[in-house]
């Protein structure tokens, strides 16, 4: 890649070292969930900035809309009311791409180069080398990647990888009215992160806390969240999250064993062949039968 | 044609084409579920017209071996039934393996590690074709836990099914005289005799 900032840690279906010498600093995107007024500007920055248009839907009785990921939908606002303390609380979470360090959908992907995991963090789908099997979605443990109905390929928020790569922000971050959106350097977002903590605690909320699961060995989108330790309040939001051991056996471990297992059974083939010898019909036998069909034509 | 009078005939024109309808699928659905599996073998995707065509032509191959494999099983089941015979064969199978089996219980159409992997081959393509089904997202859209079963149970299937045909074809190569039963449909006497004398005398009455 001829930019730093697009240099490559890690490419789908690929068992070989991507070029690894240059450091790039890994960067965050971190919503403060306790900031988001749920005005839905990120949602529409993210389809101006991206040409992405989905269908107009109907009113579902609640304020989502739409009310689900799509291949054009790569950022949705999710809304639920609970009741926390005797006191409604309307929790508003933007739903996303979290571009996990180790990301799911990468290690489930069987296409070479359609999963990409830039040096700075960010997971992109570079869709023309995509084969539409839908791995990707198999893989995830977010349940964000959508297979698109008009061309078979996997589409998800690309952090707005192109701007970050000449150095802007997210255009959801650049949008957001109230600056629940912040991005930068993943170091400098905890921080920020540490901060808004202090302030939410003073406030009462004692379980306020980040949500970078280590689980996924980080995020690159981190959540401030009042309620920590329920992540699944904010709309099913995953307690620990982690890659499916169904998907790490699948695509872990299974791949090599099952692949020398199957060259052993084909050498041990070709070299039963070559030690026993091939499995003949004995010259007794075929002697026998000769001596039968001559006897039975002198009858 | 008939090369030799005295040969025997072991499948009807209809039993083989049956089968290599089969065989040229699972060639075909081996070689692209390969190249879904491990990266070493996706170039194997440029026979099929690269990695989306792959994709698309995998499952519908899939559909036509498991119809074509339920029609095989169907005509040779009954032969397949495990008899004590085939217990003690298999229980011996150490000399079929050294090259010698000469001294082994009498056999009919089928020894026991035939009808083994007869059986083996049959649960191999079910689990293939229930799982496959729950991972083919053009036309299914099944809980993900679901579909992640699945993909574990195809994967693991299909390598058990490609080394019992690995294992297959090899006998069929390595004891002489059989492949031609799968071409023409017939075997010498010698062969039936020295592989399978309860079949061969059945046929010969001998």
């Amino acid at each position: 890649m001829a930019l730093q900032s697009l240099d490559i840690a890690r490419r789908s279906a690929t068992t070989t070292p991507p070029p690894g010498v240059r450091e790039t600093t890994e960067v965050a995107k971190l919503i403060d969930v306790t900031t988001c007024v749920g005005c839905k500007a990120c949602q529409v920055a993210c389809m101006e900035w991206n040409d992405v248009r989905d269908e107009v839907g109907s009113c579902a009785g609640t304020f989502a809309n739409p009310t689900d990921l799509s291949a054009k939908s790569w950022t949705v606002m999710r809304y639920n009311e609970v009741e926390e303390g005797g006191k409604l609380e309307w929790l508003i979470r933007k739903d996303g791409c979290m571009h996990c360090s180790d990301p799911g959908c990468l290690k489930a992907c069987p296409a070479p180069g359609a999963i990409i995991q830039y040096a700075n963090g960010i997971v992109d789908f570079h869709q023309e080398n995509c084969i539409g099997c839908g791995y990707c979605v198999t893989g995830c443990p977010f349940n964000v990647p959508r297979l698109a109905k008009e061309d078979s390929k996997a589409y998800k928020c690309s952090l707005c990888s192109d701007r970050v790569a000449v150095g802007q922000a997210p255009a959801c971050a650049k949008v957001c009215p109230t600056g629940a959106i912040q991005f930068g350097s993943k170091e400098q977002m905890k921080d920020v992160a540490a901060k808004r903590l202090v302030d939410l605690k003073a406030r009462g909320f004692a379980k306020a806390g980040l949500y970078d699961p280590p689980g996924v060995g980080g995020t690159h989108v981190m959540y401030v969240l009042h309620h920590a330790d329920r992540p699944e309040l904010y709309s099913k939001l995953p307690n620990d999250p982690s890659i499916s051991p169904m998907v790490s056996l699948w695509k872990g471990f299974a791949k090599p064993l099952a692949t020398l297992a199957l060259a052993g059974v084909a050498l041990g083939s070709l070299f039963h062949y070559v030690t026993k010898g091939p499995n003949e019909v004995s010259k007794e036998l075929e002697d026998e039968l000769e001596k039968e069909t001559e006897e039975e034509m002198r009858q | 044609m008939i090369r030799n009078p005295k040969d025997l005939q072991r499948y009807t024109a209809s039993e083989r084409a049956n089968h290599w309808v089969v065989g040229i699928c699972f060639i075909l659905l081996g070689l692209s579920g390969l190249a879904f599996f491990h990266p070493a073998f996706f170039p194997l995707t440029q026979l099929f017209g690269g990695g989306v065509w792959a994709r698309i032509l995998h499952p519908f191959l899939g559909v036509l071996m498991a119809l074509s494999f339920v029609a095989m099983f169907c005509r040779f089941k009954s032969l397949n039934a495990m008899t004590p015979a085939d217990k003690e064969w298999l229980s011996r199978i150490g000399e079929m393996v050294d090259g010698d089996d000469h001294n082994l219980p009498e056999q009919g159409k089928y020894n026991g590690g035939q009808k083994m992997m007869f059986w083996a081959l049959a649960v191999c393509v079910l689990l293939l074709a229930v799982s496959g089904v729950l991972m083919w997202r053009a036309y299914f859209n099944l809980p993900v836990d679901l579909v992640r079963f699945g993909s574990v149970i195809h994967a693991a299937a299909a390598a058990v099914m490609i080394a019992l045909i690995f294992v297959h074809v090899y006998a069929a190569i390595w004891v002489k005289g059989t492949i031609r039963a799968m071409w023409y449909g017939t075997v010498t006497r010698g062969w039936a005799k020295q592989h399978h004398r309860g079949w061969y005398r059945q046929v010969t009455g001998k």
